[in-house]
């Protein structure tokens, strides 16, 4: 049923198998669970081969962006005599999503496993794993067990004997989301206002300090194991619908759903029996209305858009939306899109870095013509124009927080357009009254 | 008084054996300033600034782009409210409302006649599914609800 | 050159070929075409952040920010298309959502870069409905006052601080709609370079206290010149309202001053429009001095020049020109200059660029052309040498060492302190009044052009010396300061082969110069 409910059966837990457990945070627990095996089995492999372990089994970027692992990791040319960073996003700030905070409380080992295999895999000596500083447990456990690790010779500089040095540092953040932002983490890192970069250069060619890097979300790393130890094809064989979507991924649910939490699913398993099954679909006398599929980023879903979806890359987008990070929204009929939507947009206006024009004055703009509206004092030209500024802020910044405002305002007006156009004729929204028992 | 002697000092010095630039070390040195003071302020920057060989003014750039470091004293417990849509709609208003008439802080961003109290609003804090999450400080609470304030706050001392 | 890759690229409809690694925004302008744009600037590291710049460019998915977009073989690239045209009109409009409507009492009006797009491609109209963000004015120390609610976020100024003047002193403070450009209290901007980013500011964000509410930059007139200030040389504009001289601005030069010049200089103008002058020739009658004409003073003073030895103490503010001309008078004496003498303050960034010790702009022209430099300025003075005094006050000079002159001849804007032997004065033009040239501490002669009508009877001092000379029989008559620069090139190893056409108003080094003196700018110096 999804951390923290006991699992349920139609979930497939391999990354969240361990949720809940006290034991497997603790390096002796997590060694009784299998934990290093699949550092061990790296260790002994060429970085090249692990690579392509890597790309032979689709894993994709869990953090939202979808892009295959193997391939970045492939990008690190070896043997270049410059020193190779990886660092993990654990930036966490996605609205709607909180399964890397899972993971990271309950199998912090698994992370410092995930990071070690891939600083070796791309021939780094040193992993900062950047964990937003608000995850308080996330963080405690990350430095116990990476202090557990180097008492243990795991890491540190002759790393399980292998004669090879990985480090791995946590690093707090202190209160961004486009931190989350590859280049943006960088910048932080190294100690500067959280903004992001012009590509190129690419991180892998100059990144972090200036050396080549590969960022990789919590969840990726960590599937990187399961992945080294049970094969290329075991993985691929976890997928329904598209074989370009492979493997497990975890999704965080949340809302107006009876059932929150952290789910594992095989890629293209289905949503609508995920939301009304595995989650318990809607609260006691109440339906849904609309799903944020993939955090506050992607564009809304209809219902009737959810209930045809198949849990994949490509599947949400043939459904007018992406996968995303996997957070979940589900809003029900109780609640305001315009609302919904207007918070969404003061998200991104506060946490917009003021780099790029249209992000810094259109994220705050368009928040003020939604809550004008919101408040009932909005016209039918604002419409237009909110639709204008979304165009101005679409395509043409440094980096997408600006298109993430928009997209929610765009698909907001083209598939509850008569919500907006109720307040703007002045009638206040109701929520649908609940169904009695 | 500088915050970096002894122990703190030794500290900062660990940390910068992680990176390879003076500079990476600012946030989590700011961090300690935060921790060992409460908050960041102009002495405190001075102070970083001068370890880390940067100016005053770039780390005052650095503090005020991160919300989480205080640019002037708070209350004893800082409590922080995610009210970001999905909260939102679980009732976060609620328990922000239910909070500042709880603590007397009278409204956000105030700290309580009796100085313990400052609640602010804040956005996604990563827990969406355990609706409303709530900071105190450093301790992360999850799943506030306005009929659990009075009781949580009771815990303060 | 047989080594640079170039690469062909259609812009606009125009085919370019420009070295590999040009950007899209440089490589328009070899085009004749200047893509809009604020925090590009060729003096600072790029930072792509305003996203006016934006053009499509054929094939790409996105529209590509042409500053900080290399060019490619084959692109073609549009400035004009709808795409790009809809994409600078949308940051213009959000730029202006914030901009509060201070036109009318701000000085960067009419040399405002947000007014002329606006003007060119912007809306005609707001759709902005909603309160504007307001932050009040602050005095950033130094000459500099910042307004907030102008400001557009380019960081220009932010960047000239850290990359240039090697000082963070400014940072973006705050995120998203709150930033503002900020300083730490109680450091203030007082870095010898610093007002520079008032140049720098596209907009009227921050300003020049010097500057403010002074004049109407479309009442200014302007003209090509060189900071007098001392020996650097900083290629300057100098801008006067109704004959007063009321701002110095740089003027690119890659082999001098880059895009700068630093503070010393830019705010040390007031002395050009001295008002206590010498403005008419003076004949001694009796005791005293009297006013005459020109032709009387300049047989008067060739009549106390012809035949006699003659000592010059000049100024180093005098040109190439008006030195040439002064040699020609020593008749076998000789001459001197005493310079005063500050601190050097380099703009570290910038290759060989510093506010100089020595401060007056023509030092090193005046040793090139024979006169010693010395503390002790009547040193050379023999007993019985008639003194000219040429642009020197003679403040603070012993009167003991002026009563060795057998008389004294000044030729000069201001009168020097000790009259008693003065039997001729010529006033002459001051650095702003007249043409001519000057030679910076590397040996590169430069021009400098009139900037402001002389005052009284004074003449330019190549014309009043040429006269003279005329007068003593020894040369034919100078009509421009260009013949008198021709003479002494011809009679000048040094300054062989220069002309005015040739230095043009970028100048060019003498023969002997220090090779490679210059600093290193990237393209795009105008």
């Amino acid at each position: 049923m999804g951390y923290p409910n006991l699992p349920h059966q139609r979930e497939t837990t391999v990354l969240s198998q361990y949720f809940g457990d006290a034991e497997a945070r603790t390096l002796a627990g997590w060694k009784k669970r299998g934990g290093y095996k699949a550092l061990e089995k790296a260790l002994g492999m060429a970085p090249a081969d692990i690579v392509n372990v890597v790309k032979e089994s689709g894993l994709r970027g869990r953090g939202g962006a979808g892009f295959p692992t193997g391939m970045k990791w492939s990008f690190m040319k070896p043997g270049d005599g410059k020193p190779h960073y990886l660092c993990c996003n654990a930036d966490e700030s996605e609205p709607g999503t909180f399964k890397d905070r899972e993971l990271m409380r309950w199998t912090p080992h698994a992370l410092v496993e995930g990071c070690a295999i891939g600083a070796y895999a791309i021939g780094a000596e040193t992993a900062y794993v950047y964990i937003r500083g608000e995850f308080t447990e996330p963080l405690h456990w990350m430095e116990e067990a990476v202090k557990e690790a180097y008492a243990a010779g795991i890491i540190g500089k002759n790393a399980m004997g292998s004669g090879k040095r990985i480090d791995v540092h946590v690093h707090k953040g202190a209160g961004a989301y486009i931190c989350g932002e590859e280049t943006a983490l960088m910048n932080s890192l190294e100690g500067r206002r959280g903004n992001p970069r012009i590509k190129p250069p690419f991180p892998a060619v100059s990144g972090v300090f200036g050396m080549p890097t590969t960022i990789n979300n919590v969840e990726t790393l960590i599937a990187a194991a399961p992945i080294l130890l049970n094969g290329a094809d075991w993985y691929k064989k976890m997928s329904l619908s598209n074989p370009k979507s492979t493997g497990t991924k975890l999704f965080s649910v949340c809302g107006n759903v009876q059932r929150p939490g952290t789910y594992e699913v095989v890629m293209g398993f289905p949503f609508k029996e995920f939301l009304y099954d595995l989650c318990g679909g809607p609260a006691h006398g109440r339906k849904f209305k609309a799903v944020i599929p993939g955090g506050a980023s992607v564009p809304i879903q209809t219902v009737e858009e959810a209930e045809a979806t198949l849990m994949d890359y490509e599947g949400f987008v043939a459904q007018g939306s992406m996968l995303g990070s996997g957070g979940v929204i589900v809003i029900d009929d109780a609640q305001s899109m315009v609302s919904v939507i207007a918070r969404i947009a003061r998200f991104f206006a506060h946490e917009s870095c003021a780099q790029c024009t249209q992000c810094r004055e259109g994220t705050a703009w368009t928040t003020k013509i939604m809550e004008r509206i919101r408040d009932g004092q909005g016209t039918t030209e604002d419409l237009d124009t909110l639709l204008d500024i979304a165009d101005q802020m679409t395509g043409k910044t440094i980096c997408v927080l600006s298109d993430s405002c928009a997209v929610p305002v765009v698909s907001g007006i083209k598939k509850f357009r008569g919500e907006f156009e109720a307040l703007i004729q002045g009638r206040r929204f109701h929520p649908v009254v609940a169904a009695v028992a | 008084m500088p915050v970096f002697t002894g122990e703190v000092r030794r500290q900062l010095d660990e940390l910068l054996t992680r990176y390879p630039t003076k500079m990476a070390a600012l946030l989590p040195a700011l961090w300690i300033v935060q921790r060992e003071r409460g908050w960041v302020s102009d002495g405190g920057m001075t102070e970083v600034a001068e370890l880390l060989e940067l100016t005053p003014a770039y780390v005052k750039g650095v503090v005020t782009f991160y919300t989480m470091y205080h640019q002037h004293p708070v209350g004893k417990y800082f409590i922080q409210v995610c009210t970001t849509s999905p909260c939102g709609i679980c009732g976060a208003e609620d328990v922000v409302k239910a909070l500042l008439r709880h603590t007397n802080a009278g409204d956000l961003g105030l700290t309580s006649p009796d100085g313990r109290f400052t609640v602010i609003e804040v956005e996604c804090l990563g827990a969406c599914g355990f609706a409303t999450p709530v900071m105190i400080n450093e301790e992360f609470i999850e799943s506030v609800t306005p009929e659990k304030v009075p009781d949580l706050l009771a815990t303060l001392a | 050159m047989a080594d640079t890759k170039m690469v062909n690229l259609t812009i606009e409809g125009r085919k370019v070929s420009v070295p590999d690694g040009t950007t899209i925004l440089e490589a328009a302008k070899t085009a004749g075409i200047l893509i809009p744009h604020y925090c590009y600037h060729p003096g600072l590291p790029v930072a792509g952040v305003c996203r006016m710049c934006l053009v499509e460019v054929e094939k790409a998915p996105k529209l590509a920010p042409s500053c900080a977009t290399t060019v490619a073989e084959g692109q073609v690239v549009s400035v004009y298309s709808e795409k790009s045209l809809d994409a600078r009109k949308g940051v213009l409009e959000m730029l202006l959502i914030n901009h509060p409507l201070d036109c009318p009492i701000c000085d960067q009006s009419g040399e405002c870069e947000l007014q002329d797009y606006t003007y060119q491609e912007g809306r005609e109209d707001s759709r902005y409905r909603e309160p504007k963000r307001f932050n009040p004015a602050e005095d950033f120390g130094g000459d500099v006052i910042y307004v907030p609610n102008r400001c557009i976020l380019c960081t220009r100024c932010v960047r000239f601080m850290e990359d240039v003047a090697h000082e963070p002193t400014l940072n973006v403070s705050e995120r998203g709609d709150r930033a503002v450009i900020g300083k730490f209290e109680g450091k203030d901007l007082t870095h010898p370079w610093a007002s520079n980013v008032v140049d720098l500011c596209p907009v009227g964000a921050l300003l020049s206290k010097d500057f403010l509410n002074k004049a109407r930059a479309w009442e200014l007139d302007r003209t090509a010149s060189i900071c007098p200030n001392c020996t650097q040389g900083c290629n300057v504009t100098m801008e006067t309202r109704e004959n007063q001289l009321v701002r110095m601005r740089p003027r690119p030069n890659e082999n001098v001053n880059a895009f700068f010049m630093c503070d010393w200089g830019r705010l040390n103008y007031r002395w050009m429009n001295e008002k206590n002058r010498a403005e008419q020739p003076m004949v001694k009658r009796g005791n005293a001095l009297a006013n005459t004409s020109w032709e009387a003073a300049i047989t008067a003073a060739a009549r106390s020049l012809n035949g006699k030895k003659v000592f010059v103490a000049a100024s180093p503010m005098l040109s190439n020109e008006a030195l040439f001309l002064l040699t020609q008078l020593m008749q076998g004496g000789s001459g001197a200059f005493r310079v005063t003498e500050g601190e050097e303050a380099p703009l570290p960034g910038v290759k060989d660029l510093a506010l100089r010790r020595e401060r007056a702009a023509n030092v090193h022209g005046a040793e090139a052309l024979g006169f010693k430099k010395t503390k002790d300025l009547l040193g050379g003075l023999q007993q019985g040498d008639v003194l000219v005094v040429a642009g020197e006050d003679l403040a603070g000079i012993d009167s003991s060492a002026v009563s060795r002159a057998s008389e004294i001849v000044v030729v000069g804007s201001v009168l020097p302190d000790a009259l008693a032997k003065v039997s001729v004065v010529l006033p002459i033009a001051n650095f702003s009044e007249e043409e001519g040239t000057v030679t910076n501490l590397r040996g590169r002669v430069q021009r400098f052009t009139q900037a402001r009508q002389a005052p009284g009877e004074t003449r330019p001092s190549w014309l009043v010396l040429g006269d003279l000379l005329g007068a003593l029989g020894k040369q034919s008559n100078f009509f421009l300061p260009s013949e008198v620069f021709a003479r002494l090139a011809s009679s000048n190893t040094a300054f062989a082969g220069l002309s005015y056409d040739t230095i043009g108003f970028k100048g060019l080094p003498l023969a002997n110069a220090s090779p490679g003196s210059g600093a290193p700018v990237a393209a795009g110096v105008a």
